[in-house]
């Protein structure tokens, strides 16, 4: 299952379809009045304007580390190499489209530590000059190429930083496409056919929030193993219920509204029912909690990747910088620049996230605004 | 009133049956105990021989759910379902697969020192947020209000992990008024806890007052607020008396949750600052693969849960009169 995930066919097709059934979502939302209220309400706010900008550039980094290729390996005259037994071309690892951009700077390794900017390594060496032993900082490979300074092993800090945005974004939305669907189909049904289907569901419900999702979610990664498609499961099937419960909530409230009542007297099928009258209804409740989960899920990744119990230290998060970073600040004169960067670039997608989520609760549902 | 009572315990069993299989399933069906002793023994000792003789050291030789070579109800007790699973149900956790040491005896030893990150923790966050949100609530509307609001969203988006390194940075490494961390027991564990608690209260500070304050807004729109204030009683007066006293039901609903949410906090406050306690002994459990301690910590935070659960019910059902005992 790993190696399909990790295909870049497979990664490719799951980027193309979440584009386009994205398009579509909002195209079709377009259309009604009710949801191009929302949007005028939220482009009210310039503060929310600014923050979606600045999660469109998120996504698109996110995206642009997601779709990839591989590179046919060529030989020294530029021809194509060929498996010597099956005559099939030979590929390289292959790179997403970031890692083909970014090459330029992630190349250039230096032996360790530098800080940002910088022209010298960070570390003193022994240096033999004329005979005396002299202790200084040797010049970089690459003076003045990292923006945001060097780890231990001499990689650019910048470049991980980017490449984790695509990780905490993955996080985020596929918790969540994960989590919502279970949540509206069990939800809606649970409320709307009530009796023991309602019984079930909500004894499953019960069952499930009453393990500690950390635990839920570190007995999980302790069994699949550590990874992003472990982890995004594990964080799905630990947060559907909030949801559920929410949107039972609601459905059985709207069961009893005239408009509802009438379809079910005109003899409209119960199916129908809840796809034209029950679920649009209720979409607002899940967008609402979908944007404003979604924060919380990267932070998380982070808190749990720390534990161990999160991506593995082969997948590079804001979690493992903040890992790999946190004895540095033991050395003396510190090295900060790791902890910063993660830092910034986790904060840079989690306040507008947050900022963002609160307008469109706002502009969907006054009811819950905050006054 | 006791139906009702009595009705929300019995409750409380199928529940805990429920977890307990579900644990069951994830850690004997999903992962079989072969899987578990090749795991502890490594890949270049993992013959079916000794998978056997770690199997049978550890209690996992036994049928998972029915014992058909034993006789009379060791059919059923003697199987792994009911040694390892089910009798967690009456507090027997059974020994560590690693140390061979009783889970029960460590959960106990361990308890007070994680009760005593989290209980300071949870009062102090309590009293400060509701009171900072009573002040906020007071400004509603104004500059203050607003930027109070903004400074909340900032520091929920910052993570945890932050707050505790540059805790652990700024007071212990450059001012050295505390420890960087340790534990020591008795009266001299202040210490070192003051640290962690200040950290736990300043990271949940955000989204506490937010929360809280919205919850005061709720209630200043009701009738009997305009009441008040129409009788002439001073602000401060409506909000502390009358209001305050509303607003603590949700609130305390809002408490077996929050001591939920503590628990991962204080696995993380327990990890940085070397605090021997639960939280502690679950992630070394879990970087040393010891699937009988995991098992257990997961049930007992259910069991933890469910009877918190249990006990808002009851103390909602006694201070608000107005909930109808359906």
């Amino acid at each position: 299952m790993v190696e399909i995930w990790n295909s870049w066919w497979f990664q490719n097709t799951l980027v193309g379809l979440l584009v386009v059934s994205g398009i579509a979502v909002v195209l079709r939302l377009r259309r009604r009045e009710y949801w191009r209220l929302a949007y005028r309400e939220v482009c009210r706010r310039r503060g929310a304007v600014i923050c979606f900008f600045v999660l469109c550039l998120y996504t698109l980094v996110a995206l642009i580390d997601s779709v990839g290729w591989r590179n046919a390996l060529r030989d020294e005259n530029g021809e194509l190499m060929r498996d010597p037994r099956t005559g099939k071309v030979v590929y390289d690892r292959g790179g997403s489209a970031l890692d083909h951009l970014l090459k330029g700077i992630s190349s250039k390794k230096e032996k360790t530590y530098s800080s940002p900017m910088s022209r010298e390594s960070f570390m003193l060496e022994s240096v033999n000059r004329d005979g005396k032993v002299l202790r200084e900082r040797p010049p970089l490979k690459h003076p003045g190429a990292h923006l945001l300074g060097t780890d231990r092993i001499g990689q650019d800090v910048f470049c991980q930083a980017l490449k984790s945005i695509r990780t905490g974004m993955v996080i985020g939305i596929l918790t969540t496409l994960l989590a919502v669907p279970f949540a509206l189909l069990l939800g809606v049904a649970s409320g709307y056919y009530g009796g023991l289907v309602d019984d079930i569901l909500q004894y499953i419900c019960s069952v499930l929030s009453s393990i500690p999702t950390v635990l839920f979610i570190a007995s999980f990664m302790l069994i699949f193993g550590r990874g992003l498609p472990q982890l995004c499961l594990a964080m799905g099937i630990a947060s559907w219920t909030g949801l559920y419960r929410l949107l039972r909530g609601e459905t059985l409230r709207l069961r009893e509204e005239e408009f509802v009542q009438a379809a079910v007297a005109m003899g409209v099928p119960s199916w129908r029912v809840l796809l034209r009258h029950i679920v649009p209804n209720v979409m607002h409740l899940v967008l609402i909690t979908a944007v404003l989960r979604f924060s919380s899920e990267v932070l998380a990744e982070a808190a749990l990747t720390y534990l161990g119990i999160g991506v593995g230290s082969d997948t590079i998060s804001w979690g493992t910088m903040i890992n790999d970073a946190r004895t540095e600040l033991t050395r003396d004169p510190i090295i900060w620049w790791k902890l910063c960067t993660a830092f910034a670039f986790m904060l840079g997608l989690v306040l507008p996230a947050n900022i963002f989520g609160d307008a469109v609760r706002d502009a969907l549902d006054p009811r819950l605004r905050t006054q | 009133m006791l139906a009702y009572i009595v009705r929300r315990i019995l409750y409380v069993i199928p529940t805990l049956l429920g977890v307990n299989v579900l644990v069951f399933v994830l850690f004997f069906l999903v992962n079989s105990p072969d899987d578990m002793a090749r795991q502890a023994l490594g890949e270049k000792n993992s013959d079916p021989v000794q998978v056997e003789r770690w199997k049978e050291a550890h209690g996992y030789d036994v049928p998972l759910f029915w014992n058909g070579n034993a006789s009379g109800i060791g059919r059923v007790t003697k199987t792994v379902f009911f040694t390892k699973s089910l009798s967690m149900m009456w507090g027997d956790f059974g020994k560590s697969d690693m140390t061979h040491e009783s889970i029960g005896d460590e959960i106990i030893r361990r308890a007070l020192p994680s009760l005593c990150v989290t209980a300071p923790i949870f009062l102090a966050t309590l009293l400060i947020n509701v009171f900072l949100a009573m002040l906020v609530a007071t400004a509603r509307g104004s500059v203050t209000d607003r930027v109070t609001q903004f400074a909340c969203v900032v520091f929920m988006s910052i993570s945890t992990l932050i707050y505790i390194i540059a805790g652990q940075y700024f007071f212990a490494k450059l001012l050295r008024w505390t420890p960087v961390s340790g534990y020591l027991p008795g009266l001299d564990c202040w210490k070192f806890l003051a640290l962690p608690i200040l950290v736990g209260v300043i990271s949940s500070l955000g989204s506490g007052i937010r929360l809280y304050r919205t919850l005061f807004l709720e209630e200043i729109n009701k009738d009997y607020v305009r009441t008040a204030r129409a009788k002439g009683l001073p602000e401060w007066q409506i909000l502390f008396l009358h209001v305050l006293k509303n607003a603590m039901i949700p609130i305390l609903t809002n408490v077996p949750l929050q001591l939920l949410m503590l628990m991962m906090g204080n696995m993380m406050l327990e990890n940085f600052f070397s605090i021997p306690g639960l939280g502690g002994y679950t992630i070394t459990a879990l970087n040393a693969q010891d699937f009988a301690i995991v098992r257990s910590m997961v049930f007992l935070g259910s069991l933890l849960y469910v009877v918190g659960l249990l006990l808002t019910d009851i103390c909602y059902s006694l201070v608000d009169p107005r909930i109808r005992l359906g």
